[in-house]
């Protein structure tokens, strides 16, 4: 069994919608949690685990999955809830996120957590464990594809750019590379930090093929993105460049680097939540 | 010591939200003891060779008010540390004076390599400030602890280590070394710490420590959080008739040799207490001296036990290792009944 290929959009906006309002509650149980890079990516995770990643809930380690890399580990708090609903582990596992002995930190642990198909949290490291992976499964002769979601802050890290030249030069068509471009990082925008535009020519470059989202929470976009990248066969590595807006969905958060981390008091969780209810029903 | 309130100007968290609620400029709010960047602009009025780099992290590592000061001499490398290591050490060998503020396990743990190879091997005057060391970083998880830190740093040869352990004794460690001329490590926490020192260490020096309470059953040696959990376990045993000596261990390398062989030739049995792995740490460079000195003292290292922690908050992970004054003041109680 793979995951249910969900088709329609209602259904995959919902499941973009419980992904936002759980990053809030696990938020609150956190007492801390980084909104902003979750909220980029919902839409994007979303469909890669309801409509294009085959995997199956029931047995995690199964050989010839799809595997899916949180290069920026700490958006992991969005996958969570996915992973739950997927029946991968009990949601009320969810319950303890964080706390004592939880298997849910606020980086994936490819150890304690069913799903999780490597541990992060060290910036940059995941896009060359997917490049190990990917050999692994062509050495295999699997049909097993990897997916590796980075950030755009993540870019500047040295070790991507040996990872992405290793994947261009072996022609690793069963790698798909994810750049979540919600231009922000922790400290300020991306582009006042250290820019690393133009990331399309740089790629290409590398001996990548490159797929722009232009909009990574129009479902429309996402879905023919994703049809065109998972259709293959290819004969190298693609890369996704996916525009998106940092905090998605609550007003006050998006676009901006200041919710990268952050908490919200009870009178503005339920303005947030209250936001995310809004958006869904229209 | 008294720690200027936090620039809010940056925050989105207006007048009328909830007032618990915060962002990321809030945060800087629950790290007083973090005075790197203040103390940096000072320093830096009068030294116009000192220059601060981060990678991405100014802002939770407090030196952010440098670039408020002096834009031209503040590098944001963006996330990119082994580069940033090997640009400051570049620095040093062109004539400035860097100060790369990063958190322990994205430097320390991240680009030993860059520390070793690039800085301390040329003997460069790289002054490097790890922050969040231990697991301050709590559900955080392993990626974001450093509890081999002091053990990787350790055994570079030119590289002197000192732990600071709140914002008194991190202003003071800044001040005194502002003119030392190799590289040098300070290993500081999150910033969230209970302050042990309202004043300047009286005596301080490289090579140094700090006996903060004596006693004749035992000498606790410790670092960082745990100075304070150290005192809260001697006061506990104190309740009890057992009477112990703590010792800040400020300087981890070189280490305090004449205060650890006085605390074994005076209290006989010795404890190490760091937020960090037994092996390599202050626990092993105490035990280094006892046995060379052949003392024949007993030792005990309470940290980690050369195993990664659990996740978890972080004052529930130091009651769970036994970190704690009470998990101390427990090892200490057992020890010293033979068990």
């Amino acid at each position: 069994m793979t995951t249910a290929a969900v088709a329609d959009v209602a259904t995959l906006k919902a499941k973009a919608h419980m992904v936002r309002s759980e990053v809030l509650r696990l938020t609150e149980i956190a007492g801390s949690g980084h909104y902003g890079s979750a909220y980029s990516i919902a839409e994007m995770i979303v469909a890669l685990y309801y409509r294009f990643m085959r995997v199956r809930p029931a047995e995690p380690q199964w050989p010839d999955r799809d595997r899916f890399l949180m290069g920026k580990g700490h958006a992991m708090i969005a996958v969570y809830p996915i992973l739950a609903d997927l029946g991968f582990f009990p949601k009320d596992v969810l319950d303890t996120y964080t706390r004592l002995k939880s298997p849910l930190g606020d980086h994936p642990d490819m150890r304690k957590v069913p799903g999780a198909d490597f541990s992060s949290g060290s910036i940059g490291h995941n896009l060359s464990v997917a490049v190990g992976m990917a050999l692994a499964l062509e050495v295999r002769r699997s049909d097993g594809r990897v997916i590796c979601m980075m950030g755009d802050g993540e870019q500047a890290e040295g070790q991507v750019w040996e990872a992405a030249a290793q994947a261009g030069f072996r022609k690793l068509s069963n790698l798909i590379a994810i750049v979540d471009r919600n231009k922000v990082q922790s400290d300020e925008d991306c582009a006042t930090v250290l820019d690393m535009e133009p990331l399309d020519a740089k790629y290409r470059a590398f001996g990548w093929h490159v797929e722009h989202l232009a909009d990574g929470h129009d479902w429309t976009q996402v879905l023919a993105t994703f049809d065109r990248v998972f259709a293959g066969p290819r004969e190298k590595p693609v890369v996704v460049l996916a525009d998106t807006v940092a905090g998605k969905g609550v007003s006050f958060m998006e676009g901006t680097w200041q919710w990268h981390l952050g908490y919200l008091g009870p009178a503005d969780y339920l303005r947030a939540q209250a936001e995310l209810d809004e958006e869904f029903v229209r | 010591m008294s720690v200027a309130p936090t620039d809010m100007r940056e925050s989105t968290v207006s007048a009328d939200f909830d007032p618990r609620s915060w962002d990321m400029v809030g945060s800087l709010n629950l790290s007083k003891q973090l005075v790197t960047g203040r103390v940096l602009v000072e320093l830096a009025r009068t030294r116009p060779e000192i220059c601060v780099l981060t990678a991405d992290l100014g802002r939770p590592t407090q030196v952010r008010v440098f670039k408020e000061e002096f834009p031209e001499r503040y590098f944001n490398f963006g996330i990119a540390e082994r580069n940033m290591i090997g640009a400051a050490a570049g620095m040093a060998a062109a004539g400035l004076r860097p100060y790369v503020s990063n958190y322990a396990c994205f430097m320390a743990v991240l680009a030993t390599d860059n520390i070793r190879t690039d800085v301390c091997y040329p003997n460069l005057p790289v002054k490097m400030i790890g922050t969040h060391s231990g697991v301050a970083m709590g559900f955080y998880g392993t990626s974001h602890h450093a509890t081999e830190d002091i053990g990787f740093l350790r055994s570079i040869a030119n590289l002197t280590v000192l732990a600071p352990i709140d914002a008194t004794s991190l202003r003071q460690a800044l001040e005194a070394t502002v003119d030392f001329e190799t590289p040098l490590y300070l290993r500081v926490g999150r910033g969230r710490e209970t302050p042990v020192y309202d004043a300047p260490i009286p005596g301080w020096r490289i090579g140094g420590s700090h006996q903060l309470r004596d006693g004749s059953a035992a000498t606790i040696f410790a670092t960082g959080n745990c100075v304070n959990f150290a005192l809260d376990a001697a006061r506990e045993l104190a309740g009890a008739g057992i009477e112990v000596r703590v010792v800040d261990a400020y300087s981890l390398k070189p280490i305090d040799r004449e205060a650890v062989l006085a605390a074994a030739a005076e209290t006989g049995a010795v404890f190490t207490a760091e937020e960090h792995n037994v092996i390599g740490g202050l626990g092993s460079a105490v035990a280094e001296v006892l046995a060379e000195a052949g003392t024949g003292t007993k030792l005990t290292r309470i940290g980690f036990q050369d195993a990664y922690s659990v996740l978890g908050p972080p004052t529930h992970l130091y009651a769970h290792y036994g970190l704690d004054g009470a998990g101390i003041a427990k090892t200490v109680r057992a020890s010293l009944a033979g068990r």
